[in-house]
């Protein structure tokens, strides 16, 4: 059966998928545009700071969406890969004068480096052991930074405040060079996942998550898999946890490597839809300017209450939608199959 | 290439105590379809797992095209031509019709294009057509175990194993599922099936192998098989009584 006609209905399938992703790429390109404005319409520094943050973990959900969402391995340890970004980008700006553009770049590379140490260890645990382990892990890091007197200890790393500059990645009052890099960082986060998703390792990921024994009756090496897709997930998260310094100029270790960051990073991509393009982005737009709006009005005495109203939120989508945001959308063409 | 496709040699496997099957010795040659039949908990399942490279033998080699696979793990033994099924399907449910077997494809069409159209091929084969862009999750139990036969085709096979694939299946729908056996084996592909619905089976083998308690009870032609006192009485003989 080398290459004869195809059916009607599979010639119709391959079609679809095809017209798929052009509408995919084409509606990528719109809500690049639509973000690239914003800021231009909405002047007010809180709003455009709600912005970055938004771009930040859309970025960072994408990103673990990579090897929690497609290959299925739920880690509750990103923080680890984020402080690691954080950490390596500031000391090696104000240790050694390194440019952040390079710093996140080591980060990334010693996140990546990171994954896969732990992942020849880890990826023999299954489920809840997986992510039960990730925690801890993250946790132990967290105490191990805490008292490294080199990197700040619990007083952090604070960056010397210089001129604006594209060079350090600085700029005082500006927020717009942030909300672009912020956006870039999601873009490629985002078309790594695309041409992932259109790649044998997507497929391969997806096996792996779904069906493992299977999976490997096909050919699939699960080990291999697991690790390539924590690498890639560790190192733009790391690259994110760069990017948080550069912008917030003073991070500490709760700062940058507390669990909540962990939780922050995998809750739009629940709550948007696991395992999709477009669960992270939605995810994000709708969580982070609502955490950062209830923070705010409640101030420092609610500390804790924006996690209870995610969490809120996460329990009505696992109740009334466990397949997240996005699936009321492809619900609705479901119909014709 | 005069060695036998598959070579059995000797295998045993235990499970602590439980000798799951013991001292298992047989050949499969090019373009035959052979079955491996037994009552229940005759070791079927286990032997077919050995063979895939699901479970290492406790001792005993695996012969592929005259080469030693035991120590192959089972993505390994997929590269080298054996495909398989499961008795209890593993679909990936998440994922459409046509993108399950597009995992199979990619061994050996590294470009997911590639392995697309191939799967597509495969699917139309496999009489899956109509159902290529539905979840695999929605499909029904027959279209399912179709589905597991498709997924290993895609891997292009020159050793297809299917566990059981007729079961629970209506006689016209396992009818159905005869002649799809019969056209894979029309393309060259070998076939070891293990089934437990005689009355399909023996038409559809060109040789038996039955199995008990972990061992070899009889091999031969399925008439021969059949007609063997000893299998009557440990399979068949419930079965003729009963009917």
């Amino acid at each position: 059966m080398a290459s004869q006609a195809l059916s009607a209905p599979l010639a119709a399938t391959t079609a679809a998928h095809d017209g798929r992703r052009r509408r995919e790429l084409i509606a990528f390109a719109i809500l690049l545009a639509a973000f690239a404005v914003l800021p231009h319409l909405v002047k007010d520094v809180y709003a455009q700071n709600v912005i970055v943050l938004t771009l930040m973990y859309a970025a960072l959900s994408q990103s673990w969406n990579i090897l929690g969402g497609y290959c299925g391995q739920i880690s509750l340890g990103h923080a680890l890969y984020f402080g690691t970004g954080a950490y390596a980008t500031s000391l090696l700006y104000t240790k050694f004068g390194v440019i952040p553009w390079f710093g996140m770049i080591v980060g990334g590379v010693i996140a990546a480096a990171i994954a896969l140490v732990l992942g020849y260890q880890l990826f023999r645990l299954a489920g809840h052991y997986f992510a039960i382990a990730t925690i801890v892990i993250a946790e132990a890091g967290l105490l191990l930074v805490h008292n490294w007197d080199w990197a700040g200890a619990a007083t952090g790393i604070q960056w010397p405040f210089v001129p604006d500059s594209w060079l350090t990645f600085q700029f005082g009052r500006d927020k717009l060079p942030y909300i672009y890099f912020a956006l870039g960082l999601f873009a490629a986060t985002w078309l790594v996942t695309f041409a992932i998703e259109g790649s044998r390792w997507g497929y391969w990921w997806r096996a792996v998550k779904d069906n493992a024994d299977a999976a490997e009756s096909l050919g699939v090496k699960i080990f291999k898999s697991k690790m390539a897709a924590a690498a890639v997930s560790a190192f733009f998260t790391a690259v994110g946890g760069a990017f948080y310094a550069c912008f917030v100029q003073y991070i500490d270790p709760d700062s940058v490597m507390a669990f909540k960051f962990s939780l922050l990073m995998a809750l739009p991509a629940v709550l948007g839809g696991i395992g999709t393009l477009w669960g992270p982005v939605v995810g994000a737009v709708i969580l982070i300017p609502l955490m950062e709006t209830t923070s705010s009005y409640l101030g420092g005495t609610g500390r804790g209450i924006d996690l209870i109203v995610y969490g809120l939120l996460v329990m009505v989508v696992a109740l009334a939608r466990p397949e997240g945001i996005v699936s009321l959308f492809s619900r609705r063409k479901a119909p014709k199959a | 290439m005069n060695a036998p496709l598959l070579q059995v040699d000797d295998v045993s496997r235990r499970f602590g105590g439980l000798a799951a099957v013991s001292n298992v010795s047989f050949e499969v040659g090019r373009g035959e379809i052979v079955g491996l039949i037994g009552p229940n908990g005759a070791g079927k399942s286990t032997l077919f797992n050995l063979i895939a490279g699901a479970l290492p033998p406790s001792s005993g080699r695996i012969l592929f095209e005259g080469e030693d696979v035991t120590a192959l793990a089972a993505p390994d033994r997929c590269r080298r031509g054996i495909g398989r099924t499961f008795q209890v399907v593993k679909s990936f449910d998440s994922m459409s019709v046509l993108d399950n077997v597009v995992v199979g494809a990619l061994v050996r069409h590294p470009h997911a294009a590639a392995a697309r159209r191939k799967a597509a091929e495969v699917l139309d084969f496999a009489g899956l057509a109509p159902r290529a862009a539905s979840p695999a999750g929605d499909l029904t139990p027959p279209e399912k175990r179709r589905l597991e036969v498709a997924r290993a085709l895609a891997t292009e096979p020159k050793l297809l194993l299917l566990d059981e694939v007729m079961t629970g299946l209506t006689p016209a729908e396992a009818q159905k599922g005869v002649e799809l056996v019969r056209k894979v084996r029309e393309t060259g592909v070998t076939v070891l099936m293990v089934e437990h619905v005689m009355e399909i089976v023996m038409p559809l083998v060109d040789r038996a192998f039955v199995l008990h308690l972990g061992r070899e009870l009889a091999h031969g032609k399925p008439a021969d098989v059949a007609a063997d006192p000893g299998v009557i009485s440990a399979y068949l003989g419930d079965r003729r009584r009963a009917s």
